[in-house]
């Protein structure tokens, strides 16, 4: 064993109980960091990926980011245009067979167009506004996971039949009606037609289970009396994260507004940002406490070796040796703390992650607590453990290397 | 005999207040092969003028040639070097380490000088502390010796790196006469059998008598034997 380490060890073994509590200090800090971040991370985590999994990656709607140019500009110096009302209010992606063309030609992943319509659901006397969405139910199977949601019926029983209506549970329930029920449906343009209740879906969104219906494409196409028509494409990506590049090139092509789904969610991407920097202060602060007990050890460490300073110094060791040997036992305490707190910090994770519950309100059932296993963590926290450790083991270091020895031989004698 | 350590007008002063002056214009030689006493009265400066000489504190003015190489213009690493390789140094009290055992303590100056192979250090030690009638304490830690020994030990430890100047500042201070007259007697040995230099700062006016050339400060200045 090297000599300085040799010198660090018997000074931190023969202060067994401080050095053990400082150990313990530093332990707990990280603990309890690392289980912080693996439940902070988690829940990150799972709350993205249902972001992911909810919604469509890129989402090209029949709307466009910046006013078209009117004919009038071209003839007149204008300087502003206000109350433009189109001629025709029929809004759709044009030429749609050949913009679907186009993005399953690159694209890498699934996409499904559809036809969304404001309409009413009607049964018996009563009624709900809805967005009668129309849909490819092939596509549509690549693109939503709706499909997984079912509790009576399945979005299979889209296909069988042509005038079958997917509704969510809360709708049916404000409706007073059930699977097999027929329905009408009116929409904006006055259209009326009629379905059968094929299936009813509970995604957890309220919004969706109340005022959602899904119809096959052509049907949505009759009822908003827009034949071959439809308004949104819906893209899902084998990688999420291309979701920006893709949306950029759909757009700059298609000319139709294509909004990723991190473009989509920006602010709340921005607040998981500023939930992970409270985070790690938090983690920083506790570090700094454990550092506090570091620097005391260490601190009457070398208050109660400045004899033995002294005499090494005399001996022949170099001021850069002193503040070695001092911030090296420093060091020690913070990686055996570093060590037993990956322990305590991997077991309170296991912990939490046994722990099961059910949220009833909602009757979602949620199984577990969301838990993310990195490594990352483990090396961040002994980061800061290690890095609190240098600090307060360097301080009394540096203050004792200066020590004069001829003051503390003079002392002792 | 040649120089092995000289001083040139050596002066001390504290910078306090009202500054205080240890050591006042010393000029002496060491030369290879010699028993050299200081003494003095209490508060005369001859453990400052020591300790200048071990390069453990630096002079106000004036020089010191340690081995022909002049002390100034060293850094603070190389005056440690310095007292690594060249001076040995004994205390009133042992200042040993006291979680090493006798042959660690030893050991420890050669680990640092990383000189010799780690048998060749454990060799060494046992031979010294056995030429010092340690041999059957090398394992022994500074708590379980007595005075003694213990100053036995750290001569043993001053001995470690083979410097050919022993630096001793009151070695017999804290021993009963008969430890005084052991140490003195392995001091004298090491002059005499080993060839070292010793320079002991003493208040036995007996035990200088006996060495080869007594130095007397007085008020930080030499008073007679330079």
């Amino acid at each position: 064993m090297p000599l300085i380490l040799d010198i660090a060890v018997t000074h931190i073994a023969g202060r067994g109980r401080q050095t053990l509590v400082a150990v313990i200090g530093v332990a707990v800090g990280v603990g309890f960091s690392i289980a912080m971040a693996a439940l902070m991370q988690g829940g990150q985590d799972d709350f993205v990926k249902q972001l992911v999994d909810t919604m469509p990656h890129v989402d090209i709607t029949d709307e466009q980011r910046t006013a078209r140019r009117q004919p009038a500009e071209d003839i007149f110096s204008t300087v502003a245009i206000s109350g433009l009302r189109p001629r025709d209010d029929r809004r759709g992606i044009i030429n749609p067979t050949a913009a679907t063309a186009w993005l399953e030609s690159w694209i890498p992943g699934r996409f499904a167009e559809s036809l969304k319509t404001q309409g009413v659901i009607r049964y018996s006397s009563r009624e709900v506004g809805a967005a009668i969405i129309g849909v490819e139910p092939e596509r549509e199977r690549g693109v939503s996971p709706i499909v997984e949601d079912f509790v009576k019926g399945s979005f299979a029983a889209l296909n069988a039949g042509g005038n079958n209506v997917l509704i969510g549970d809360t709708m049916a329930g404000r409706l007073g009606a059930g699977l097999g029920d027929t329905i009408t449906a009116v929409s904006s343009e006055g259209l009326t037609r009629d379905f059968k209740i094929a299936g009813l879906f509970h995604t957890g969104t309220t919004a969706r289970d109340e005022g959602e219906a899904y119809v096959l494409l052509k049907n949505a196409q009759i009822l908003s009396a827009r034949p071959n028509a439809i308004n949104e494409i819906r893209i899902k990506l084998d990688d999420p994260n291309r979701a920006p590049v893709v949306a950029h090139r759909a757009e700059a092509e298609l000319g139709y507004k294509a909004v990723a789904w991190q473009e989509a969610n920006e602010s709340i991407l921005q607040a998981l940002v500023v939930r992970n920097v409270i985070m790690y202060t938090v983690v920083g602060a506790i570090m700094l406490v454990a550092g506090f007990g570091i620097y005391n050890i260490i601190s009457t460490i070398t208050h109660e070796k400045a004899r033995d300073i002294a005499i090494m110094k005399s001996l022949g060791f170099p001021e850069a040796d002193m503040r070695r040997l001092f911030l090296l036992e420093g060091l020690a305490i913070g990686g055996a703390g570093s060590a037993l707190g990956w322990a305590l910090g991997f077991s309170m994770i296991y912990a939490l992650s046994l722990v099961r519950f059910e949220i009833a309100a909602t009757g979602q059932e949620m199984t577990h607590l969301p838990i993310a296993w990195s490594l990352l963590h483990y090396i961040i926290a002994s980061a800061f453990a290690l890095g609190s450790a240098a600090v307060a083991g360097y301080l009394p270091a540096r203050r004792a290397a200066r020590l004069n020895p001829v003051d503390i031989i003079r002392g002792a004698t | 005999m040649s120089a092995l350590l000289e001083t040139e007008k050596l002066t001390r002063v504290l910078p306090e207040t009202v500054p205080v002056t240890l050591v006042k214009d010393v000029t002496l030689t060491i030369a290879e092969k010699e028993f050299v006493a200081i003494t003095g009265p209490s508060g005369s400066g001859k453990s400052s003028l020591l300790y200048l000489l071990g390069l453990l504190d630096q002079p106000t003015t004036g020089t010191i040639k340690i081995g022909g190489r002049a002390a100034e213009p060293m850094n603070e690493r190389e005056r440690a070097r310095t007292r690594l390789s060249m001076l040995g140094f004994v205390f009133q009290f042992h200042f040993l380490l006291p979680e090493f055992t006798a042959r660690e303590n030893v050991e420890i100056p050669m680990r640092k000088l990383g000189r010799l192979t780690r048998s060749e250090m454990r060799g060494r030690a046992d031979e010294l502390l056995s030429s010092l009638g340690l041999g059957d304490h090398l394992d022994k830690r500074p708590d379980q010796l007595s005075g003694g020994q213990r100053q036995r030990v750290a001569v043993a430890r001053s001995l470690a790196n083979d410097p050919p100047l022993i630096l001793a500042d009151e070695p017999t201070g804290s021993l009963d006469s008969k430890n005084s007259e052991q140490v003195f007697t392995i001091l004298q040995k090491l002059v005499h059998q080993r060839g070292k230099s010793v320079v002991a700062v003493t208040h036995d006016l007996d035990m200088a008598e006996r060495m080869d050339r007594r130095i007397h400060i007085v008020d930080g200045k030499i008073a007679a034997g330079a």
